[in-house]
């Protein structure tokens, strides 16, 4: 609520005054004023990497539940699959989850995906986690280090989508505390040096693990995966939206 | 309330211009709200107010179930207000009934004018509101709870929806009746207003009020509707703030 700049995304402008018209963090970009939403929906952006859920098969392409306002289709000339019309189901079946970029959004709200490209494909095995997708960047972590942090200490492997679901596989334990770390994440997430807390939780629960934290390295990961390895997805620091690491969820 | 049996009028207001449970007449009872109570839905608030208790709980945007109701260029609001079995004395039949339609549509109603439902099209936006225990006044208590829901489910709008009955008892203009004072008083008046632009978005009456004592009624109910708005607000930011003793402490 205050005056001069012009209305960013988030707000809203009558008789010469921005309004929040979200619950967020005020962020002057100047010329505009936009507030960051600290709650919400996920609302799509081009190029983000998210893991949806199918909740419907239809001729020619799967709906996705993505975890924003509408589904998502997944069409089938979007998939690295040869798929014949109608037989979208031997492919993709209600419930099933698939890790997908968005490719384009149009006023209407229609969101298109696609299963093409690196790191893309059908999640088999594992255990997917919701997180408030506000809380993405914190559970990503500057460069990726909050993630490199999870999976050098748990050995499992680990996939962000930007929608706030976070997919995890490896050996029980390994779950179990990837999932602890998340819901710690999401819990104190505007806290800082949130980093070496989860880290600290991470070691002090390795006690029950035979392997120590220092010895758990990548490679360990892999072979600790499930017979049923999964396609190409690595260590997620590669899909980190830069932009997305912003300052405004620093605040507090 | 028809088989209360009580025959006979209790005295709504004393000689000393207290009510019967010791409050002023621009007094409201006292409120409690808590944002965020559940987990399962996009956003939620709990309300005490008085002897109500009402949880609201928002899902939504989403797709918008039977499909026909899907509207091209907007999201759609859909509100279901609903009393539980036990929040009357007299165990009240579950279910929908001509009173709960009518709240759960004005309310919907109220709300559409204040989101920003073109920035959702094809979607829509649910609000369930759970009168857990009543003591009148819980439509109000509801709109009160779903728009912190909202609030707290991050769906834009113009403002937060304060909202707060006034009636008449005794002869008196008095703020936020409760149960005896709905009962046995001669007018209710339930409204909800838009801070921002001092809009109101829901009135209601029951009863009889004269001209000048209706434009005095909806005066006190603006200035009840500002001290509810900054409640509600102080909610929002006790759930979203982080107790001070953040960092360093393990």
């Amino acid at each position: 609520m205050s005056q001069g700049l012009r209305p960013g995304p988030g707000t809203y402008r009558v008789g010469g005054k921005v309004y929040a018209s979200v619950l967020g963090l005020l962020s002057p970009k100047p010329p505009f004023l936009q507030v960051i939403p600290l709650s919400g929906r996920y609302l799509p952006k081009p190029e983000d990497v998210v893991i949806g859920t199918v909740t419907d098969c239809q001729g020619t392409f799967w709906l996705l539940d993505i975890g924003a306002p509408r589904w998502a289709p997944l069409h089938m000339t979007g998939t690295p699959w040869n798929v014949e019309i109608g037989e979208t189901e031997k492919f993709l079946r209600v419930r099933d989850s698939v890790i997908v970029r968005v490719e384009n959004l149009d006023p209407t709200g229609r969101i298109g995906v696609t299963m093409l490209g690196d790191g893309l494909g059908k999640l088999e095995g594992g255990t997917i986690v919701t997180v408030s997708p506000a809380r993405i960047p914190r559970v990503v972590g500057r460069g990726g280090s909050m993630i490199d942090t999870i999976t050098r200490h748990t050995g499992a492997q680990v996939a962000v989508g930007q929608n706030g679901r976070v997919w995890i596989n490896g050996s029980p334990d390994a779950i179990l505390r990837a999932s602890e770390a998340l819901r710690l994440i999401e819990e104190q997430g505007q806290r800082r040096g949130l980093t070496e807390r989860v880290e600290s939780y991470l070691v002090s629960t390795s006690s029950s693990n035979d392997r120590g934290p220092e010895t758990a390295s990548r490679e360990s990961a892999h072979r600790d995966a499930p017979p049923h390895h999964v396609p190409p997805v690595g260590p997620a620091d590669e899909r980190i939206d830069p932009d997305s690491v912003g300052p405004g969820t620093d605040e507090y | 309330m028809g088989s209360v049996g009580a025959k006979e009028v209790p005295v709504l207001l004393s000689p000393e211009g207290l009510r019967i449970d010791g409050r002023r007449l621009d007094e409201l009872r006292p409120l409690r709200i808590q944002a965020g109570p559940l987990h399962q839905a996009d956003g939620s608030a709990f309300v005490e107010w008085g002897a109500n208790k009402v949880m609201a709980a928002v899902y939504g945007p989403r797709e918008v179930h039977p499909r026909h109701l899907q509207q091209n260029n907007k999201a759609i609001i859909q509100c279901k207000y609903n009393m539980a079995a036990f929040s009357v004395d007299e165990r009240k039949r579950p279910g929908l009934d001509r009173r709960s339609q009518e709240i759960s549509k004005v309310i919907a109603e109220a709300f559409e004018s204040v989101v920003f439902a073109e920035e959702f099209p094809r979607t829509s936006i649910d609000v369930y509101i759970e009168v857990l225990q009543a003591n009148a006044g819980t439509r109000c208590a509801g709109v009160v709870a779903a728009s912190v829901a909202l609030a707290d489910a991050g769906i834009p709008m113009v403002d937060l929806v304060p909202s707060v009955a006034v009636g008449k008892i005794a002869g008196q203009i008095a703020l936020d009746l409760k149960k005896e004072e709905d009962n046995f008083g001669e007018a209710d008046l339930p409204m909800a207003l838009v801070p921002q632009s001092g809009r109101l978005v829901l009135m209601q009456m029951e009863g009889h009020m004269t001209p000048e004592e209706l434009s005095r009624a909806l005066d006190l109910g603006v200035v009840g509707c500002k001290s509810i708005y900054e409640k509600m607000k102080q909610a929002l930011r006790d759930r979203y703030t982080v107790d001070a003793v953040a960092p360093g402490a393990a």
